[in-house]
């Protein structure tokens, strides 16, 4: 593959719940090694977009992934071929233990080396799981446990991650450490496709982003960019 | 108290096979949230797959039990194939609607085949042993042996292997399952077929136990074992095995100091008084969806 073509390539891509759309027609992509972000307020069609994506909701348009249509792909195919999303509000099975969290996740490894080395990998990123790698997930912090989900995420090996809103209902601090993960995670090679609501965040780790507003993109340019842009300030940076 | 102990062995062997039942609507409910009424009727399937092993093929008791499970596993995935799965999405009550029309089609497909009810030969040799005044059967010996032994396999499936570990996160969110890179699925269907053959298997221990089925035999032990399965907790493993010897117990006793015509008056007051006190099963705690 080329390395300028673009790892996922959105085209005219539409979202509708009972006839009513909340994903209008948006385009945009993603070349290997960036990090792509999409800004918008509540309802702007943010996680629509990525559930179209995972093939957890029905889509128009034109998802291509790795050069192939996504079209008609079955969930757990989508995260066989490289495409691993951690969803808004984390999805934790809270009855589980953070180790059998871990081991549902670890069903598409395709061997136990490649596991044991997923699991390394993991617990380096988050020594704090490994110490409660026993305890009931649902007792776990907000931070662990979007620590939890990322790692999750990061057992299938992903080439794709999707991330819906990872600083959602966590503290300044813990944003931080979440955030610097997810550039080394970058940096090791993975491609990010982020979803923030918390723009000031998203913006800064992106290299290119995208502001969604009721369902169609209104503005792109590099995360820098968007960051200075007057109107981007008013409506997500809060002045 | 010989005379209760005597009892109790009996109430063993009933509460096995309503065990076994409940097991199959229990784990449905778990995770499809769904109750799968056409379960009963598996039951009698499994019945019927035994009368014609032993009575055309007389194959030996081990090749019929596994036959009957065999056949009910594929018939219970197969249910689900057609009728359920493209009701994923709609609401409960169509699932619920749909299930019990199975049911019915499968009391008169079976109607049809055999419209008499039909005496199941010996599938094994009884015999009976006194142990210090009690009288135990090796029949009654084998259907607890078996229902206990298949019991222990799906709990050892549920709790200590991938596909388990699946099942037990269908039953808190599905689509988080489907994005840890699982074919929920085949996950749904392998549970389908693990309830049906557990149902399966009842239909043959209660054939060794009672040697007559016929086309509605599923009809009220189905009844009677959801009620388990309710009792015990609906979606709760522990809680179908449970109520299934909780039901066998109460129905046995009251039948050995009451007379037999008041058995199941007495026992489902007694089932509905206690779930007035526990609306959620022995086991059960509240959930946010019931059908
Ligand atoms: N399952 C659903 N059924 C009906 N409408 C939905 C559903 N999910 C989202 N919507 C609607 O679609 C729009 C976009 O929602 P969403 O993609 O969740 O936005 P965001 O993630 O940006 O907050 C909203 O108006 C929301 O109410
Ligand atoms: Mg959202």
């Amino acid at each position: 593959m080329n390395a300028a073509e673009p790892m996922l390539s959105i085209q005219g891509l539409t979202v509708s719940y009972d006839g009513i759309a909340a994903v209008k027609g948006i385009s945009f992509d993603a070349l290997p090694g960036e990090i792509v972000a999409i800004v918008g307020a509540n309802g702007a069609g943010k996680t629509s977009t990525l559930r179209a994506i995972s093939g957890l909701t029905p889509w128009g348009g034109s998802i291509v992934y790795q050069g192939e249509s996504l079209r008609g792909v079955a969930v757990h195919q989508i995260v066989e071929r490289g495409i691993a999303h951690v969803p808004e509000g984390r999805a934790i099975f809270g009855d589980f233990t953070v180790m059998e969290n871990l081991r549902l996740a670890s069903w598409v490894c395709r061997s136990r080396p490649v596991l044991w080395q997923a699991m390394e990998r993991v617990f380096t990123l988050f020594p704090r799981l490994k110490d409660r790698r026993e305890q009931s997930a649902g007792t776990l912090s907000g931070g662990e446990q979007q620590m939890l989900a990322l790692s999750r995420a990061l057992l299938a090996s992903p080439k794709l991650l999707l991330l819906d809103e990872p600083s959602m209902g966590l503290a300044p601090l813990v944003v931080r450490d979440i955030f610097r993960v997810l550039v080394e995670i970058n940096r090791a090679g993975t491609t990010i496709l982020l979803i923030e609501q918390n723009a000031y965040q998203g913006l800064r780790i992106a290299n290119r982003a995208h502001v969604l507003e009721t369902g169609s993109i209104v503005l792109s340019g590099r995360g820098s960019e968007l960051m200075q842009d007057q109107r981007v300030k008013d409506a997500y940076l809060g002045g | 108290m010989l005379y209760v102990l005597q009892q109790t062995l009996n109430a063993l062997q009933l509460g096995s096979i309503y065990a076994l039942i409940a097991l199959g609507y229990t784990l449905v409910y778990s995770i499809l949230r769904m109750i799968n009424f056409a379960h009963g009727d598996i039951f009698m399937v499994g019945g019927f797959v035994c009368f014609a092993a032993a009575t055309y093929l007389q194959l030996p008791f081990a090749v019929t039990l596994l036959l009957a499970m065999g056949c009910t596993a594929i018939l219970g995935a197969g249910l689900e194939r057609l009728a359920y799965r493209p009701l994923r999405d709609a609401p409960r009550v169509s699932a619920v609607i749909t299930a019990l029309g199975c049911g019915i089609f499968l009391e008169h497909f079976v109607l049809w085949l055999s419209p008499y009810p039909q005496h199941v030969p010996a599938l094994l040799q009884n015999q009976t042993w006194s142990l210090g005044g009690l009288s135990v059967s090796s029949i009654q010996t084998a259907i607890v042996a078996i229902a206990v032994a298949l019991m222990l396999v799906l709990d050892f499936i549920v709790q200590r292997t991938m596909l388990g570990l699946a099942m037990r996160g269908i039953s808190m969110d599905m689509k988080a399952v489907a994005l840890m890179g699982v074919p929920v699925d085949l996950v749904i269907s392998s549970t389908f077929a693990f309830g049906a053959a557990l149902g399966g298997a009842a239909g043959v221990l209660y054939s060794l136990a009672y040697p007559v089925v016929d086309p509605y035999m599923g009809v009220l032990m189905g009844w009677k074992a959801f009620i388990a399965a309710v009792l015990g907790g609906i979606g709760h493993i522990r809680g179908a095995v449970l109520g299934g010897f909780l039901l066998g117990a109460v129905e046995i006793l009251v039948t050995a100091f009451l007379p037999s015509t008041y058995r199941d008056l007495t026992v489902f007051t007694l089932l509905l008084m206690l779930l007035i006190v526990r609306p959620h099963g022995i086991l059960g705690r509240p959930t946010l969806q019931k059908v």
